[in-house]
């Protein structure tokens, strides 16, 4: 492998680990703070695909106004989605969790099935996005691409400033650590795992916005990308931000490098990963804590 | 006496946060050693290691000779290392004999013979009606564990302790939450499993540790600053200054 | 009453091919090897306490086994084929809980549907299992007199293997090593507080789950004639969890009631004389809701309901 194919597939490996990387923050935002597991995370990520699938045509090059506005949308969704449905599993055990997310997959499935149909579709990058860029003499490499990196790398600067230089970061931090202590010290804890909730499926669906020129809206991405979120948040460990950096970015490297060598076997490659972690430091690489 | 438990420079760090700092003590059978200190002495950190349920940072424990420090929890529990704990950690839904009967069942399972029924175990039914007997729950033994009264369930607790026919018994708070006559009831239990068992008592309860305990020991801080006799304990200033005066 | 009740649908069962129509016979088998996969399912979950959200892995792994073992044109050995696909799906579930069971809780849940995507990968990416369209059995195996591919005699193994696992685990749920089980269920910190090993116990009683539910993915092999690999899809997954809590967690005879309720629902919600084209379409829908309601409403499952109008 020449150094221009190498220095592609290592920016493949980091685009896609920071696009996990926001997947998996809002999963484990969502589980640390709320203590939920949340199988329907993945059916976030589609309805972001889908939603740009949607806008695309109504905003043409304004791209990032789009992401905002998605990022709006799936905000106040995921508002109205922890007020009618999630707020009643906070005390439940995971098992019913589970099933209830399971149910919930379900459920979003057929009407994405309904509203869109069950084709494949895809969302062109906007021009000003489009082409590429010259790497080497032989490579070229997509502009696209790049911009989602960038645009993962700003968003987790500014989750990083939200936990741990604002209010409301302090209050979600404390949330983690101590739910119970968090609601005694008179903090509207309601509103707070709302606003959590919210910011959980914003990220997800921003996740699957940002995607869908890369990879295609197809139904099925939803289940797909949950069982690597969960392979992130287990090696990097349940309610780290660092920790799901780290293991997005290995994952990222693993199946990216996964499979230009081993193409046949490349879909197994980041369990292997994950059964080594396993066996080296069961509580994943990072201890619980932002 | 020789000492049946013992530990050296035992130690427990929490990332910067050392809870237990280099406490070394000695438990002997036919005493009853209690560890007293405020909230936050390190006290349950301590206990845990003992057990097996939190890994020593530093230090060594030994049992009758043999060096435990490695060992997980199943191991010294077979091995005669009995713990109850603070709170109540029975099976509500089991009978008061069943109860006895699983935690007596661990040192003589058979989990290969599946065409026996656990009741048919005669072995672990002898060990729970002793252990019950001895904790003075005979007569409920019928009983859901779920159903009986905060005092039955923490005799309860003790008696699952005993079914495991342990050497040390490790009790973590046993008067917690307890009126006056089942205080007196459960001090006449230890008074009675004195002989035969080296005790490791963490309480609170003062009056109580000063009427059982053969020996007290004083933790501030993670380290122990006394380990004597009751009297001596009484009339220590470092412990009069640091712990009793506030009581 | 209720003791002799499994004794009575056993009876029920063997009496069933005389009087119902062959496609209700065929239905009445898919719900007997389901019955079977979420037996084993139970085996973890109810009785053990451990949430495995991967467990169709074994049960696929014990179907692609019937496939691959059986010889290209000749009829196989139908006991080695059981067999061979309980031995496979041990394996694996002892590698899997080898793993998951140092882990616990939420990320147990997590780490096994992740072992489980794995197997579902190597089936749907190699060509060790014809890739995504899956591979055909084509001939049935025998053993002796016994014909996989008479309906007849497959029935009765069915509901043989129905009654042998039921009878497993009723036997098991009084020993020794159920009790344990149970305690660790409840309390694993005082179970180990009293002298157990409870890292062999989990694992023993996966590996036995892990070869149950190959067993019933065997079944289904033979049944079908065809495997592919949703059979080990996150989906099938959470539809045996989904069983086991429509019966009732906890029962036996919840496990069973559960794949029948299921099955029945699924034939229901997707049948239009019933519910209408639109819906028909969409049984994922009313199915999802159904679960919510149901787990919202009744998490006691249907014995639960049983239980309390009585």
């Amino acid at each position: 492998m020449d150094f221009a194919t190498f220095l592609v597939q290592c920016l493949n490996a980091v685009q896609y680990g920071l696009l996990l990387f926001l997947l998996a923050s809002g999963l484990t935002l969502i589980f640390g703070i709320m203590g939920v597991i949340n199988l329907a995370h993945g059916s976030f990520y589609m309805a972001g695909a889908y939603l740009a699938f949607g806008l695309a045509p109504l905003f043409g090059q304004n791209f990032l106004l789009m992401l905002a506005v998605g990022v709006l949308l799936s905000a106040l969704f995921g508002y109205l989605l922890e007020w009618a449905f999630f707020s009643f599993l906070y005390e439940r055990e995971h098992l019913q969790q589970v099933l209830m997310t399971y149910a919930l997959i379900l459920v979003f499935e057929e009407l994405r099935s309904m509203l869109v149909g069950n084709d494949v579709h895809g969302v062109k990058a906007p021009d000003w996005l489009a082409g590429s860029i010259p790497l080497g003499s032989l490579m070229t490499y997509p502009v696209y691409r790049l911009f989602a990196s960038a645009a993962c790398i700003v968003v987790g600067v500014a989750l990083y400033w939200v936990v741990n230089r604002t209010r409301l970061g302090m209050m979600i931090r404390a949330g983690a650590s101590n739910r119970d202590m968090v609601r005694g010290l008179g903090i509207d804890i309601t509103r707070l795992y709302r606003i959590v909730f919210a910011g959980g499926v914003a990220l997800a669906a921003l996740a699957g916005m940002i995607a869908a020129p890369l990879s295609s809206v197809y139904p099925g991405m939803g289940g797909q990308v949950l069982i690597v979120c969960f392979v992130v948040v287990v090696i990097g460990g349940i309610g780290s931000i660092t920790g799901a950096l780290i293991a997005s970015l290995l994952v990222g490297v693993v199946d990216t490098f996964g499979k230009v060598f081993f193409a046949e076997l490349s879909g197994i490659g980041i369990y292997l990963l994950m059964a080594i972690v396993l066996i080296w430091r069961p509580e994943g690489l990072m201890k619980k804590g932002f | 006496m020789s000492a049946l438990l013992s530990c050296s420079g035992l130690t427990r760090r929490f990332g910067g946060l050392t809870a237990v700092n280099g406490v070394t003590l000695d438990f002997a059978p036919g005493q009853v050693h209690a560890v007293i200190g405020t909230n936050g002495a390190g006290k349950s950190t301590l206990i845990n290691m003992l057990s097996g349920e939190l890994p020593a940072s530093d230090g060594r424990i030994t049992l009758a000779g043999d060096d435990i420090t490695g060992w997980p929890q199943a191991r010294r529990a077979r091995a005669g290392v009995g713990r109850s704990y603070q709170r109540t950690t029975i099976f509500p839904e089991f009978t008061v004999f069943e109860n006895c009967r699983l935690s007596a069942q661990a040192a003589h399972a058979r989990p290969w013979a599946l065409w026996e029924t656990a009741s048919a175990c005669a072995t672990s039914g002898r060990i729970a009606h002793e252990a019950l007997a001895s904790a003075g729950l005979a007569d409920l033994a019928g009983r859901a564990a779920g159903s009986l009264s905060h005092g039955g369930k923490r005799q309860l607790e003790i008696a699952m302790c005993l079914a495991t026919e342990p050497r040390v018994l490790l009790l973590d708070e046993p008067l917690a939450g307890m009126g006056s006559e089942e205080t007196d009831r459960m001090l006449e239990l230890l008074a009675r499993l004195k002989p035969g068992h080296a005790i490791l008592l963490v309480e609170h309860d003062m009056d109580a540790v000063f009427r059982i305990a053969d020996r007290i020991t004083v933790m501030v801080n993670g380290e122990v600053i006394a380990s004597d006799a009751p009297a001596a304990i009484r009339s220590n200033r470092d412990v009069q200054v640091a712990y009793l005066g506030e009581h | 009453m209720a003791r002799w009740l499994p004794w009575i649908a056993a009876l029920l069962l063997a009496a069933l091919p005389a009087v119902l129509t062959p496609y209700t016979t065929d239905l009445v088998v898919k719900i007997v090897i389901f019955a079977v996969f979420a037996l084993s399912l139970e085996l973890l979950v109810g009785m053990t306490g451990l949430v495995s959200l991967g467990h169709a892995a074994f049960f696929g792994l014990g179907a692609y086994v019937a496939v691959l073992a059986s010889p290209e044109s000749d009829p196989g050995n139908l006991l080695v084929l059981l067999l061979a696909a309980m031995a496979v799906a041990a394996l694996y579930a002892l590698f899997v809980g080898a793993l998951s069971l140092r882990t616990k809780g939420v990320y147990f849940i997590m780490v096994t549907l992740a072992f489980a995507q794995m197997a579902y990968f190597v089936f749907h990416d190699t060509k060790v299992g014809g890739g995504s369209d899956g591979i055909y059995l084509n001939v049935r195996p025998v053993l002796g007199p016994l014909d996989g591919g008479n309906k007849l005699h497959f029935y009765y193994l069915a509901v043989a293997a129905l009654v042998g696992t039921y009878g497993l685990l009723a036997l098991l749920r009084r020993s020794r090593f159920g009790h344990a089980l149970a305690g660790i269920r409840v309390n694993e910190q005082r179970m180990r507080a009293a002298g157990f090993a409870t890292y062999r116990y989990k694992l023993a009683a996966f590996v036995l789950a892990g070869a149950l539910a190959g067993l019933a993915g065997c079944l289904l092999a033979i049944k079908d004639g065809v495997v592919n690999p949703e059979l080990l899809a996150w989906q099938e997954s959470g539809a045996v969890l989904l069983m086991i809590i429509l019966g009732g967690l906890g029962h036996l005879r919840g496990a069973v009631i559960g794949a029948a309720a299921f099955a029945l629902l699924k034939e229901l919600y997707a049948t239009p004389a019933l519910v209408g084209n639109f819906l028909a379409d969409h049984w994922q829908l009313t199915l999802g809701l159904t679960i919510i309601a149901f787990v919202a409403l009744l998490p006691k499952g249907l014995i639960g309901l049983l239980e309390r109008r009585r």
